[in-house]
């Protein structure tokens, strides 16, 4: 049986849906970008003149929520299929877009460089359960202008895995999309292999801005997935209450749905978000606390209601450093997630509210990944009926360490973490160096960055993505791209 | 594949039939026992038992290695007591008296033959002086003592003690292991040396007797 972790019971989703339908037709959502607009007025819902609000009737929700995809697969560098976004199952990407990175060396946090950036993919490469790369850290390096598709450019050229990411413009979009079509050949290919999501995030409360709104158009559009990032905060921008948190945020994203589908009927979408507490002691949103965990899982049994591809914002840190506190947030934001099946979480490496990567926290994520996806198989009879063989078996051997139910099932049954977790004994851990977790972290990103392979991407497809960045700079007023290893 | 490289790899896989097999072969070809034993079943060994402290594989593995090896030394221990050829040496071990746990102990044992060894198991719940009569009568090279409970472990200070009576503990070494041991522990009781596993047992006598 897969454990499923459940917050909220069907009546009480039902309600919340209702409310939000309720919000939506009432009130309605502000929505910057004219062609939303010009959308939601072509298929009878005008913006109020009076409010610049649009209203969202019920009967139009329902129409997105049936073209809307239950299931998006996500297909790597390669064109291999990475992700089933369906159902209970559960995938891990890092967590996107941090303006710093915790340099180890000075155990400070700063911007990070382009030669950061290449070494997280170079680690992200070599990880067992992380699914996915993430567009996860903003170079400073190179003009603000690039900064959305220089990131995806990166991840494209050093990693083979899926990415996600997201335009901070409108004009980004077009290069980025281009890149994809570059690897995977025609703009048809991309389609029916997806290669990125797309993070599209409404502004709380109610709010598309001109940006998002159109990234969401052009997404759907190129059938590239969009995740539908709302991010309440209960307490400030939106009721103090989960309740009333969940109830702005299904609003906000069944806004999304209604967008997007409107664009292009049948748009792959992800049903998520990074709603948070509001900590109104240090003024802060708290992606650890356990509250924000609660809002995350609820609404991921929200879209699930509504048969949906799910993401969050989840199985992160706001520590400052690697500590007890960045690895028990970490955990229980993963384990949750993982028990809640969301199908793609969004978290590992992170720090300080979604501010900071660590490469050495990654590592550990990664280890802890493994473990919540081990909870997520559940427990399952194998070979286990009838008992008795086993037991004579033991009885005759003295152990079943080399039992041919031990060989077969060992793997499976038993998670057996990198050297990152310490499960040696006392002796053996002294003998080693006592090392403590930092130290083990790190010696595991070196590990990992010895080993790297480089992509299996054609030369030639690497060559365009050059081509297109380097032009996209040059657009920029940047008439060359920082220097990178090879 | 030379015969030798083809015994060490079916070694490495744990398959049994195969090591029997191909050490027959080699007999067949005329290669020396002592050549088989070394650079075949024990080569086998030390990639496996490399591969184990590094995590490439698991204990499993390694035990099905162990009995490969087994079989294949059960083909040509004849031939190796007929040319005189040694093992790497003589090991007694058992668990000291009161306690009744032999897991770990019963894996150390394993760990040591697989690594070439003979290993004279006394089992549990053995009496000090029994260790040093049987390792005086064996010839053994070294005493190897394990203990769960913190109550017994004291019967190893006895063993050491035992051995200084009669004047042979510079010959016959200790070596202790278990739960509650330490290597403190070790020292404190005057035992030559300590391992926290089995694996770490069979490099520990290893360089206790001087043998690569």
């Amino acid at each position: 049986m897969r454990p499923r972790l459940q917050l909220l019971d069907e009546a009480l989703i039902d309600r919340i849906l209702d409310e939000a339908r309720h919000v939506l037709a009432t009130i309605g959502v502000e929505i910057e970008s004219d062609e939303a607009r010009a959308l939601l007025a072509e298929h009878g819902a005008p913006a109020d003149e009076a409010t610049g609000r649009t209203r969202l009737p019920g009967a139009l929700i329902d129409r997105a929520l049936d073209t809307a995809p239950r299931a998006i697969g996500l297909y790597d560098v390669l064109g291999a299929q990475t992700h089933d976004l369906s159902g209970t199952n559960v995938h891990f990407t890092p967590g996107s877009s941090a303006i710093l990175v915790l340099d180890h060396a000075t155990g400070t946090m700063r911007p990070p460089t382009t030669a950061d950036y290449v070494e997280h993919t170079k680690v992200v490469a070599g990880l067992a359960n992380i699914a996915a790369q993430s567009t996860a850290l903003i170079p400073a390096d190179v003009s603000e202008r690039i900064q959305d598709s220089y990131r995806l450019f990166l991840s494209l050229l050093y990693g083979e895995k899926p990415v996600v990411t997201g335009a901070f413009t409108v004009e980004s979009f077009d290069v980025m999309r281009e890149m994809q079509v570059a690897v995977r050949g025609s703009e048809r290919a991309l389609r029916e292999k997806p290669l990125t999501i797309f993070s599209c995030c409404p502004t709380s409360p109610l709010k598309w801005s001109h940006v998002t709104s159109q990234n969401l158009i052009d997404c759907a559009q190129a059938g590239i997935p969009a995740e539908l990032v709302s991010m309440p905060l209960a307490g400030f921008m939106a009721p103090v209450t989960l309740v009333g948190t969940l109830v702005t945020h299904a609003a906000e994203t069944l806004s999304g749905y209604v967008i997007g589908q409107l664009a292009a009927p049948g748009a792959p979408m992800l049903w998520g978000g990074s709603p948070a507490v509001f900590d109104v002691r240090y003024e802060t949103t708290p992606m650890g606390a356990i509250e924000t965990m609660m809002i995350d899982c609820a609404y991921n049994e929200i879209g699930k209601r509504l048969g949906l591809p799910t993401q969050a914002y989840i199985a992160l840190s706001d520590s400052k450093l690697l500590d007890a506190q960045a690895g028990f947030e970490t955990g229980m934001g993963a384990v949750l997630a993982a028990a809640s099946g969301i199908n793609s979480i969004s978290g590992p490496g992170m720090l300080d509210f979604e501010s900071c990567q660590s490469l050495e926290k990654l590592v550990l994520d990664d280890a802890i990944c493994g473990l919540a996806l081990r909870l997520a198989r559940g427990i399952e009879p194998a070979e286990d009926f009838p008992s008795l063989p086993r037991f004579t078996e033991l009885l005759s051997d003295g152990h079943l360490l080399i039992s041919d139910h031990t060989r077969r099932h060992l793997r499976d049954q038993i998670t057996f973490p990198g050297p990152v977790i310490d499960r040696a004994n006392r002796s053996r851990w002294q003998e080693e160096g006592s090392r403590p977790l930092g130290e083990r972290a790190r010696d595991e990103v070196e590990r990992l960055l010895a080993g790297y392979r480089p992509s299996r991407l054609p030369d030639e497809t690497a060559r365009e993505l050059v081509r297109l960045m380097e032009a996209e700079a040059r657009r920029a007023g940047m008439p060359a791209l920082p220097a990178r290893d090879p | 594949m030379d015969p030798m490289e083809s015994l060490a790899a079916a070694l490495q896989r744990g398959d049994d039939a195969a090591v029997r097999e191909h050490t027959r072969e080699a007999i067949g070809l005329g290669r020396a026992p002592a050549a088989i034993l070394n650079q075949g079943l024990l080569a086998g060994m030390g990639v496996v038992g490399e591969q184990f402290r590094t995590h490439q594989i698991f204990l499993p593995e390694v035990l099905l290695a162990a009995r490969a090896m087994y079989a294949g030394l059960d083909v040509l221990q004849p031939l190796l007591e007929r040319d005189n050829v040694p093992m790497l040496g003589k090991v007694v071990i058992g668990t000291i008296r009161g306690d009744l746990h032999d897991i770990g102990k019963n894996l150390v044992g394993i760990m040591l033959r697989g690594a070439g060894f003979e290993v004279i198991d006394l089992g549990k719940d053995v009496p000090p002086e029994r260790f040093v009569d049987a390792a005086v009568e064996a010839g053994a090279s070294v005493i190897g003592m394990s203990a769960l409970l913190t109550t017994t472990m004291v019967g190893m200070k006895e063993v050491v003690a035992t051995l200084e009576a009669r004047r042979c503990r510079g010959q016959i070494k200790t070596i202790v292991g278990g739960a509650p041991v330490s290597a403190e522990f070790a020292r404190e009781i005057g035992a030559d040396d300590y391992a926290f596993d089995a694996a770490s047992a069979v490099t520990r006598v290893k360089a206790l007797l001087g043998v690569a």
